[in-house]
């Protein structure tokens, strides 16, 4: 297999696993901080890439879409904490799943009242379409790069901010004692809205951001959900770190698994046959990655027992 | 009586005899209605059986049901298409047999649910519900990039399987054969909520560590009762199948998952009947709701979210109160 | 000199570098009451964990009527006769009393899986987890839910279902903890009686309760056994008093 195509794929699979982090680490750190599982975390994803496509239309503004998805998703988020979300914090994970899979039914049917079943697109800015040549001669699409940086620029943020700032400070003793921190008096309710709305708007903005890839339709918050649980099960529940290199290695082992798995059964099947199991594989691959991770380490790679 | 007893009583006479006044009167839609309660009852027992009485909360049994679904596919498909499915060790050409059919469909259920299990009950509390989750979507993708068995557009079967003695295209007679398994189901359920095995079950939601302190494994008993679930959802999903003529990757999907999770929820969590009335009230909201609006998903999203806000137990806690311990 | 029932030879556990035990060896032989206590943070909660087979220790073993049972969890251990209470009620609290003991019946005869029988109709089981009961004086509230009982009886039917157990040794975690005086007089004689079935690992707070059974008593500071004697050595021992008492004398 040539460089450029290996470097290539290296790429993508960057760019998929840091949008992935961008939603992993709003539900690890919801997990984390308010032992919460949402399944509408997918549909926060949407909202973000329904209302930049919106704005985008409206205005024309790429920078404008992107605004608006974080503002939207984080309204969204902030609104979904006040009147649902709270009154589950003391329920059990059951109830917790029960009344956010509602959550994604409403949202997504109410999308599908609002805008329709037809998808709709989100077009790259002319500024950042078309390709750029990297040093060795490789061409690669701006955009995808650009969102590469984006996404590592906030991953980096965020260590930031849970390290050195006093809201960080905040949301980690929420994580170890959420009694203690509410006798200190901060306030505990308004703490869990802001750390809601923020993993909202992360989620928000990744589901614009690939929205201008792909296309923006009801339904696609869901599988992005669902890998995201995949990677805080590698990466271990409440670790923004764990979510991180979870992120990565899903991204990473999807991209090269599509490629390299039909090539590699090619080497002894035929083609077409080689092509549908490898397929058929690699769709599998990031599963079993987890599971191996589950079989050496239950609690994920950076997890607390 | 106990007003449980009641509430079962009364609603398997009102499976008894509903269809059997639609079908007199000629309202045949009707019994197909009822008959998609029932098989979808059975697929809520089964998960029943895993949440209820063993707080396993799987977010995965649609891995089963389409596992279900996909032994009936695949077996009907071969002898259909005049492709045996196996020349070696024997000749099998596949069959359109449903005793045949529903075994396989067991056998191959509990086999996915104890690979599953095998993996998913190292851990516990959101990590299980997780990756259950995940372990169902990764099935859901494989339908889809397999091309064999009609990859994403799934798989028809133009006559629906046979049953010894029944001619299963008579809605009433294939609605009276579900309607038996249903009932055979619930039984077994119900002797295994009174058994060692089953007070162990329990006892493994409760405290698992009492269990431990009697000397009894956890993990074996939680691995069992997944597997027996996942056997009994995956009979569901054959028959599910067999009822539409058709599978399709959809039965793997999460959707289905939540959904068979949402009969056991609407109808009460670990009550033996619970599922059976989450079915009913599920078809029947699809039916009266969807009549109303193509968005009808946003009112089942408010009632959803109503039950758990508000009537923690369901249909059944509603109509019999909470459940009483009792010996 | 009667057998040793229960053998605790130099176990050690440190959790980072907090050393929990250190080197604890200590002996539980037939028909006595052997008790350990020891200040707050002294490292109890660490050696139950090691004796129950929750947790493996660093160094040493423990064995049970002379084999090594080291190695072996949770579950196993209770398989060989370690039955054990818990110092925060664990029990199975949506279930009845009865449902209770007949679990810890089961646990004991073995044969859990059964899918089919109803288990509560077994005879066998239920009369084990009747006597059981009667041997606390629960009897009365045996069809009643758990979670409704008083603290003094949840503490009754922690021991009830270890009697069920049959068990070659016990091991009691604060068996008195948050009991009155009533309560604790009847736990008091429950125990008693109990030394000749089966010898009792008492951890034990209530200083009335310990010197009212112990025949010896272990003294645990700081991970460590100051001292080990019968009730009237212990209480003069200087070492003892210096560490509760914090004197001289």
């Amino acid at each position: 297999m040539p460089t450029y195509l290996i470097v290539e794929q290296l790429l993508n699979g960057l760019q998929f696993g840091v949008m992935l982090f961008l939603s992993a680490a709003g539900l690890t750190l919801i997990f984390g901080v308010m032992g919460l599982i949402n399944l509408a975390h997918g549909s926060l994803y949407m909202i973000g890439a329904f209302a930049a496509a919106a704005v985008a239309g409206a205005t024309g503004s790429f920078v404008m879409a992107l605004a608006a998805s974080l503002a939207a998703a984080a309204a969204a988020g902030a609104l979904v904490e006040i009147l649902v979300i709270r009154r589950l914090y003391d329920r059990d994970h059951l109830d917790q799943v029960l009344a956010t899979f509602a959550l994604i039914l409403i949202f997504s049917e109410g999308t599908r009242w609002m805008f329709g079943s037809f998808p709709l697109f989100l077009d790259v800015p002319s500024y950042l379409s078309g390709p750029v040549t990297l040093p060795g001669g490789i061409q690669y699409p701006l955009y995808r790069l650009t969102i590469i940086g984006i996404g590592l620029a906030i991953a980096a943020g965020l260590f930031l901010l849970i390290a050195r700032t006093r809201i960080g400070i905040r949301i980690r003793a929420g994580e170890a004692d959420r009694e203690m921190i509410a006798a200190l008096g901060v306030d505990i309710s308004k703490l869990y809205t802001l750390v809601f709305a923020l993993g909202a708007a992360l989620a928000g903005l990744s589901g614009a951001l690939v929205g201008a890839i792909q296309s923006v339709q009801v339904g696609m918050g869901e599988p992005v959900l669902i890998l995201a649980f995949v990677v805080i099960v590698i990466g271990g529940i409440g670790s923004i770190k764990g979510a991180l290199v979870g992120s990565l290695l899903v991204g990473l082992t999807d991209t090269f698994g599509r490629i390299l798995l039909p090539v590699a059964f090619g080497t002894f099947m035929e083609p077409s046959a080689a092509n549908s199991v490898g397929a058929a594989l690699a769709s599998m691959s990031i599963y079993l990655l987890m599971a191996v991770v589950l079989i050496v380490r239950p609690t994920g790679l950076y997890g607390r027992a | 009586m106990r007003r449980e007893t009641f509430v079962n009583i009364a609603a398997l006479a009102a499976l008894f005899v509903l269809p059997v006044w639609a079908n007199a009167t000629g309202e045949t839609y009707w019994v197909t209605l009822t008959t998609k309660v029932v098989i979808l009852a059975i697929a809520g027992v089964g998960l029943n059986l895993a949440l209820g009485l063993g707080g396993l909360v799987s977010f995965g049994h649609a891995a089963f049901f389409g596992v279900g679904g996909y032994v009936m596919g695949i077996l009907a498909s071969h002898l259909q298409d005049y492709v045996p499915l196996l020349t070696w060790p024997f000749l099998f050409e596949g069959s359109n047999q449903m005793p045949v059919i529903w075994l396989v469909a067991l056998v191959f259920g509990a086999l996915t649910a104890l690979s599953i299990g095998l993996l998913s009950l190292r851990t516990s509390g959101v990590y299980f519900i997780m990756i259950t989750l995940a372990f169902g979507q990764m099935l859901f993708y494989f339908a889809i990039s397999w091309p064999a068995y009609g990859g994403e557009d799934g798989l028809s079967i133009y006559v629906r399987n046979e049953f010894p003695g029944l001619n299963t295209l008579v809605p009433i007679e294939f609605y009276g054969l579900c309607l038996t398994v249903l009932v055979a189901v619930l039984f077994l359920v119900w002797r295994i909520s009174l058994s060692s095995f089953g007070l162990a079950l329990g006892a493994a939601r409760q405290n698992a560590e009492r269990l431990q302190a009697v000397g009894i494994e956890p993990f074996r008993i939680r691995l069992t009762a997944f597997v027996i679930s996942g056997a009994i959802t995956a009979l569901a999903g054959a028959m599910y199948a067999d009822l539409n003529r058709f599978v399709s990757p959809n039965m793997f999907s999460w959707q289905t998952s939540g959904e068979i999770m949402v009969f056991v929820i609407l109808g009460g969590v670990g009550r033996l009947f619970g599922p059976v009335l989450g079915a009913a009230l599920f078809i029947l909201m699809e039916h009266i709701l969807g009549g109303m609006s193509e968005f009808w998903h946003i009112y089942l999203g408010f009632v959803l979210l109503g039950v758990v806000l508000f009537a923690r137990g369901g249909l059944m806690g509603l109509l019999a109160g909470r459940e009483v311990s009792h010996d | 000199m009667t057998e040793v029932v229960l053998g605790i030879n130099g176990i050690s556990k440190a959790y980072g570098a907090l050393q929990a035990n250190n080197d604890i060896t200590l002996d539980l032989r037939a028909g006595e009451i052997h008790a350990l206590i020891g200040p707050n943070g002294a490292g109890k909660s660490t050696f139950i964990k090691q004796v129950s087979g929750a947790e493996q220790p660093d160094q040493g073993a423990v064995t049970l009527l002379g084999d090594d049972i080291t190695p072996l969890g949770a579950v196993a251990r209770a398989q060989k006769g370690l039955g054990r209470t818990f110092q925060i009620s664990s029990l199975a609290m949506e279930y009845t009393v009865l449902q209770n003991v007949v679990l810890g019946a089961m646990g004991r005869r073995g044969r859990v899986m059964r899918f089919f029988a109803p288990v509560l109709k077994d005879a066998a089981l239920l009369n084990a987890a009747m006597r059981a009961l009667e041997r606390v004086g629960l009897q009365d509230v045996a069809h009643v839910e758990t979670a409704v009982l008083s603290h003094g009886q949840r503490r009754q039917l922690e021991v009830a279902v270890a009697l069920t157990l049959e068990p070659k040794v016990f091991l009691m975690d604060e068996p008195m903890a948050g009991l009155g005086a009533e309560g604790s007089q009847d736990l008091i004689r429950v125990l008693d009686a109990l030394r000749h079935e089966a010898p009792i690992l008492l951890v034990e707070h209530d200083m009335d309760a310990v010197f009212a059974l112990a025949d010896r008593i272990s003294v645990l500071v700081y991970g460590q056994i100051i001292a080990t004697g019968a009730p009237e050595d212990i209480r003069h021992n200087a070492d003892v008093r210096t560490a509760y008492l914090g004197d001289d004398a």
